[in-house]
């Protein structure tokens, strides 16, 4: 065990928590992450690399952490790639380690990758290089190899079990990080009394403040953090949120926010995770800096940590991750560590100091205790495989070299700070650009080259802190309290007039930080052995070798050096290696880093789960479905549903022992013998009224529609600019100025959206109103040879005789007490009626049409039988027979399209030669040569056999056995169709297969009309 | 005949106090379009409804009569659904000279509250207006989503909430929010 005996902050040591690691049970305390538990029980090799399976250890104590990830949880509450420094210890929490076979200690992939200590086996570009020949190998033998050597965690085999929610919020002020800078700028912005959104990726508030050492308004960091955080609670004006990243900015102050709500504590009924999609009218980004590692050989060995991180765990969690200690810096906040330790009591063996003089107030505390400080010089490399045992220490030569003898030094941690860098991710998410700080050697934002910017064009986001380049405490508090004001101010209030306590210069008592001095790369000695080593991107192992290769083959840009080394493009997305990646191959190409510049940032920030980003969206809710009046009586009753447009909709009704043909065939034989029934509640029905309403339904419909007398129907088609069909429906004139159009099924919003379109923009004068009435009605087709008396036994109040309701008519009337428009319109060639009843009458209507049915032998019928018998009847179905590019005068509909009116949408389009020209294709009805043979839909249609590829005449549009007729039927769309009656034409299929139809008539049954004029 | 009934026949869901979601039932709706502006159809909203014609993102209801702003030329009235058809007979006499639309439509959509100290965050876990106090005051109303569907929301008074949607989704709209407003899944925002 390395816990300490006193410390931790974080930690409450009364309440003990069991969890399990790779099947060992251990234990921690609460306010553990998985990582300092770890480490308190000793555990520093936790995972292996992606490529080459090396032991690693844990980096980082935060989101920045490139190599300890887990499979956390069990079962369906299972998942992969969980940074342990960001997961909360919980009872009964389940880890285990990644990308290792057949253990954690033994591993076959490291065992190849030794290799690589003599000649790199991965090296950039490896893949592109090396897998091109055979073709066929790759798929068949490289991917698969490479999948199970490579990847992280494994996917989860079971579906998710919590829940996820999202939350939408507007607010004035959105200040995203709670440390000093965000509790501070926070703190000014509600001082005006605007709403102010506060939110912190941890669980607790106070960022660096609860470690560094600073003293702020006179108060040590974290009493000054508790301070601040009990003021900013008691607001009335002030949310505030734990556990809550901010993930992403997007245009005009939108901010997505994943909030991790139970992980730590999970209980039913609470959801995961829950994603926050912020509107702010301002923004500051407080999101501190992340520290970068040095680029030495052998740095990726367990025990080689951050130095805050080092800092973090033996201040805020009580776990000292060593006994001996190396510190290798490049910069004064690393001492701080190096004091820590001290205290801690851990023997801090040496401060490696690649500077050439060090003078700081921090490193002149570290000598008065005795710490070794030894200047200009590295680490050549770290002793140890799966643990650092000690490290190789050299003398930086000014060439970059390591000159003089090495010199061991044993330890078991070595702490590591290669300086910081400002976390800009989320200001560079939405257009903020940065520059290069050559002096604090950092990228820092210039809101003067860009900034993201609100609706009104202002500037609306701007970083605050550390997260603005201010790395010291006092400018950091500054330039947060300047940013909480500036931010109050342009959401529309004023900070000065509220008063309180923390505007203004906050008081910050802090050691002056000596300057930061650039160090990219510290060479091993000798033979240069382990030059394939110097880590730079420990989560997709890219070493400093890598970058140099990649520059030595030509890429300049760091956007293509990035994807042929793959530097920064893993889960963790660079934090800690991109700046190190970009410095080093700068280098390489004899450019300045300002030169090189930096890869593009893009959401998230850090991973959020699939499940925050589905929200409650899943399940029965991942897609609104849409259901008619009859839906539960269907489902009652057999129903086997198909999606039509965003409705379910019955295909058959499937009786026990029944399969989906044997349904479809009983209930279209018994439609056009006896009597069907089918839902046809999600047609699209549409309301026209207005003085002007016939005049635009003949500019919007291909035939008249104004000469329709009221009580009369008339089938029409509606096209496109373009002349191409694209709607059909029967509409009725209900009165002098009104009109009720029916679309197709899903087909109503497209329609009205059309409408609407030509009506606002074109035809703004016309008096014409559109309503989408599709939900109002139930509708029902009564079908068949017995329809009349089903409706007469209903008690079809009015007259339906043949005379009275002729062919193509509509009356008002009640059946079975229900108010009711029965229209005479048929799309199975029977004598056929459409009954639109109220929606909230459905039901019962539907109900009563059964039981009065019953003597005449009805039964329901579902799509596939409308398909069947629409089909017989040559009737085109959009979207079967139409597909954008298909005319009416394509399928044979020149007597829906008026030669008289001087326009309609499509008629200047239908005149022009591509669409008059005679070689079109044109819709023709298939009779197969074997009665038995069904053709497959889409089949091509050739006139020779030949060696592919053949040319296509023609295609299958629909195809059917249709049991009315005993044979297959098809239709389909043929290259002078029209022309071609009787020919045979020849299908060749899949397989070598060859079947022959012959070209007919589309009408196959009853091309008279008598059945439906009756 | 059995009597009409809503697709949700007046059913309930919530947890304890703090949310309660209820189906309305059957409820009288008249979708009127013209121009807002004429004096002639306001006045015969008013003589019509009881109820002057709610400006742009308003309702105004006296008791279950009223009306809600729908677009820049329509407005949706509230009655009961036995009084639609005079209704509907007298708005169309009033406006007789005018350019005008009255449909009813009380069969078209599901008008859904949500009441209770936790009604507010509900709104706010299905939509992406803003629903806050002072964005969003009683007899405020929004065309917007809700559960991913087009829906109409209006705020009755402090605690209540009135969502309607296109009947066919109702089952959706409704089952989204009894899941939604669990009591484990309290926010705490507003």
């Amino acid at each position: 065990m390395t816990r300490l005996s006193v410390g931790g902050r974080l930690i409450d040591r009364s309440k003990e928590i069991s969890f399990e690691f790779n099947g060992r049970r251990l234990s921690g305390y609460r306010g553990d992450t998985l990582a300092s538990a770890l480490l308190a029980n000793g555990k520093r090799l936790v995972g292996r690399s992606f490529k080459y399976h090396r032991p690693r250890g844990i980096v980082a104590s935060g989101a920045e952490e490139p190599n300890a990830l887990m499979g956390v949880g069990r079962g369906g509450r299972f998942e992969p790639n969980q940074r342990a420094t960001t997961t909360e210890l919980y009872d009964g929490l389940t880890a285990e380690s990644q990308n290792h076979w057949p253990s954690l200690r033994f591993d076959i992939g490291a065992v190849n990758a030794a290799a690589a200590s003599v000649a790199p086996i991965f090296p950039a570009g490896f893949y592109y290089k090396t897998f091109i020949y055979p073709r066929a190998a790759w798929k068949h033998v490289y991917e698969p190899l490479i999948r199970r050597m490579a990847g992280l965690g494994k996917a989860p085999k079971r579906g998710d079990s919590d829940i996820y929610e999202h939350f939408h919020v507007h607010t004035d002020v959105l200040v995203i990080g709670g440390g000093a800078a965000g509790l501070a700028a926070a703190r000014t912005a509600a001082g005006s009394g605007a709403r102010v959104l506060l939110v912190e990726q941890t669980a607790a508030w106070g960022g660096r403040a609860l470690v560094d050492g600073v003293t702020i308004d006179g108060l040590p960091g974290p009493d000054w953090a508790a301070r601040e955080t009990s003021a900013l609670e008691a607001m009335p004006n002030v949310r505030m949120r734990l556990r809550c990243t901010g993930a992403g900015l997007y245009d005009h102050g939108y901010a997505m926010l994943h909030e991790r709500v139970s992980d730590h504590a999970p209980a039913p009924g609470v959801p995961r995770h829950r994603l926050w999609r912020v509107r702010a009218k301002r923004i500051v980004v407080a999101s501190g800096a992340i520290e970068r590692p040095l680029t030495f050989a052998l740095n990726d060995a367990p025990g080689v940590m951050l130095a805050s991180a080092v800092r973090d765990y033996v201040e805020l969690y009580g776990v000292c991750p060593g006994r001996n200690a190396v510190i290798a810096a490049n910069n004064d906040d690393a001492y701080r560590t190096a004091l820590a330790l001290d205290a801690a009591g851990v023997e801090v063996r040496a401060v490696l100091d690649t500077r050439r003089a060090v003078e700081g107030e921090l490193p002149a505390r570290a000598r008065e205790r005795g710490i070794p400080v030894r200047l200009r010089t590295g680490i050549a490399f770290v002793r140890g495989g799966t643990g650092v045992r000690g490290v190789q220490v050299g003398r930086l030569s000014d060439s970059g070299r390591m000159t003089g003898a090495p010199e061991t030094v044993d330890c078991d941690l070595v702490a590591m700070s290669g300086g910081w860098s400002p976390a800009v991710h989320l200001f560079s998410h939405c257009g903020g650009k940065l520059r290069w700080d050559d002096a604090q050697v950092m990228f820092r934002p210039a809101p003067e080259r860009g900034a993201p910017s609100g609706p009104d064009g202002a500037v609306n986001t701007r970083c605050a802190g550390a997260a603005n380049g201010e790395l010291q405490a006092a400018a950091c508090l500054a330039d947060a309290v300047e940013a909480g004001a500036d931010a109050a101010r342009a959401a529309g209030f004023a900070p000065e007039a509220a008063g309180g306590a923390s505007e203004g210069a906050v008081a910050v008592d802090a050691p002056e930080e000596a300057p930061v001095e650039a160090h990219w790369f510290t060479p091993s000695r000798g033979g240069y052995v382990h030059g394939t080593k110097h880590w730079v991107d420990f989560q997709n192992d890219v070493t400093a070798a890598d970058i140099r290769l990649a520059a030595q083959e030509g890429y300049e840009s760091i956007e293509h050096a990035k994807r042929y080394t793959t530097l920064g493009m893993a889960t963790d997305q660079g934090k800690t290696s991109n700046v190190n990646g970009l410095a080093l191959l700068a280098d390489e190409l004899g450019k300045s880093v300002s030169e090189v510049g930096v890869t593009t940032f893009r959401p998230p920030y850090a991973p959020v789960s699939m499940g925050a980003i589905a929200g409650r969206n899943a399940g029965p809710f991942f897609k609104a479905v849409r259901k008619t009046r009859m839906h539960d009586w269907h489902e009652r009753h057999g129903a086997d549903f198909e999606p039509v447009g965003d409705w379910r909709r019955p295909y058959c009704f499937r009786r026990r022992g029944e399969d989906r043909p044997a349904a479809v065939t009983r209930e279209i034989l018994n439609t056009r013998r006896n009597v069907g029934l089918l839902d046809a509640s999600t047609l699209g029905k549409l309301a026209v009224k207005g003085p002007d309403a016939g005049e635009f339904l003949d500019l919007v419909y291909t035939n008249a529609m104004s000469t329709l007398k009221p009580g009369r129907c008339r089938y029409g088609l509606m096209c496109t600019e373009n002349g191409f069909l694209f709607d059909d429906g029967v509409a009725a004139r209900i009165g002098e100025d009104e009109y009720l159009l029916h679309t197709t099924s899903g087909g109503a919003e497209r329609v009205h959206a059309h409408l609407e379109e030509w009506l606002q923009t074109e035809w703004w004068d016309m008096k014409v109103h559109v309503a989408d009435v599709t939900d109002q009605w139930a509708q029902i087709v009564v079908a068949g040879p017995n329809a009349r008396k089903v409706l007469e036994a209903a008690g079809a109040s009015a007259d339906v005789a043949a005379e009275a309701l002729a062919f193509m008519s509509w009356i008002e009337t009640r059946i079975a007490g229900c108010p009711v428009r029965l229209y005479r319109i048929s799309f199975s060639g029977e004598l056929s009626y459409e009954i639109a009843t109220p929606a909230n009458c459905g039901a019962i209507l539907w109900e009563a049409l059964l039981k009065a049915g019953e003597p005449f032998g009805i039964m329901p019928y579902g799509t596939e039988a409308l398909h069947v018998m629409r089909a017989e009847k040559g009737f085109i179905m959009i979207g079967d027979e139409t597909d954008g590019t298909v005319t009416p005068q394509d399928l044979g509909l020149h007597w829906a399209v008026s030669r008289k009116k001087d326009d309609f949408i499509g008629k200047r389009a239908q005149e022009r030669a591509d669409l008059t020209r005679p070689d079109r294709k044109q819709l023709v009805g298939l009779t197969t040569e074997e009665p038995e043979e069904v053709l497959p839909d889409g089949a091509h249609a050739v006139e020779v056999v030949t060696a592919p590829p053949m040319r296509t005449v023609g295609h299958v549009t629909s195809t059917y056995y249709s049991p009315t007729l005993g044979r297959s039927i098809a239709m389909a769309l043929i290259e002078r169709g029209s022309a071609r009656m009787g020919e045979t034409l020849t299908f060749p299929l899949e397989g070598g297969k060859v079947v022959k139809a012959v070209v007919c008539d589309p009408v196959f049954l009853d091309k008279e009309g008598i059945r439906q004029n009756v | 005949m059995s009597e009409p009934q809503t697709v949700l026949n007046r059913a309930s869901a919530g947890t304890g106090p703090t949310v309660k979601i209820a189906d309305l039932g059957v409820i009288g709706m008249i979708a009127l379009r013209g121009d807002l502006s004429s004096p002639a159809l306001q006045s015969a909203v008013t003589a019509c409804c009881g109820v002057s014609a709610p400006g742009p993102l308003s309702a105004r209801f006296d008791g279950e009569t009223g009306a809600v702003w729908m677009s820049p030329d329509e407005l949706l009235l509230f009655c009961a659904r036995d009084e639609v058809e005079g209704r509907i007979a007298r708005l169309s006499d009033a406006l007789a000279g005018e350019h005008h639309m009255v449909v009813d439509v009380s069969d078209a959509r599901a008008v859904i509250e949500v009441a209770g100290p936790d009604a507010q965050e509900l709104m706010a876990k299905g939509s992406p207006v803003d629903v806050s106090d002072a964005a969003f005051p009683p007899g405020t109303a929004r065309r917007t989503r809700m559960a991913e569907i087009a829906a109409l929301l209006w705020r009755t008074d402090g605690e209540t909430w009135r969502v309607a949607c296109f009947q066919s989704f109702a089952r959706h709209l409704f089952d989204w929010l009894a899941a939604s407003s669990g009591e484990g899944a309290r926010v705490g925002y507003f």
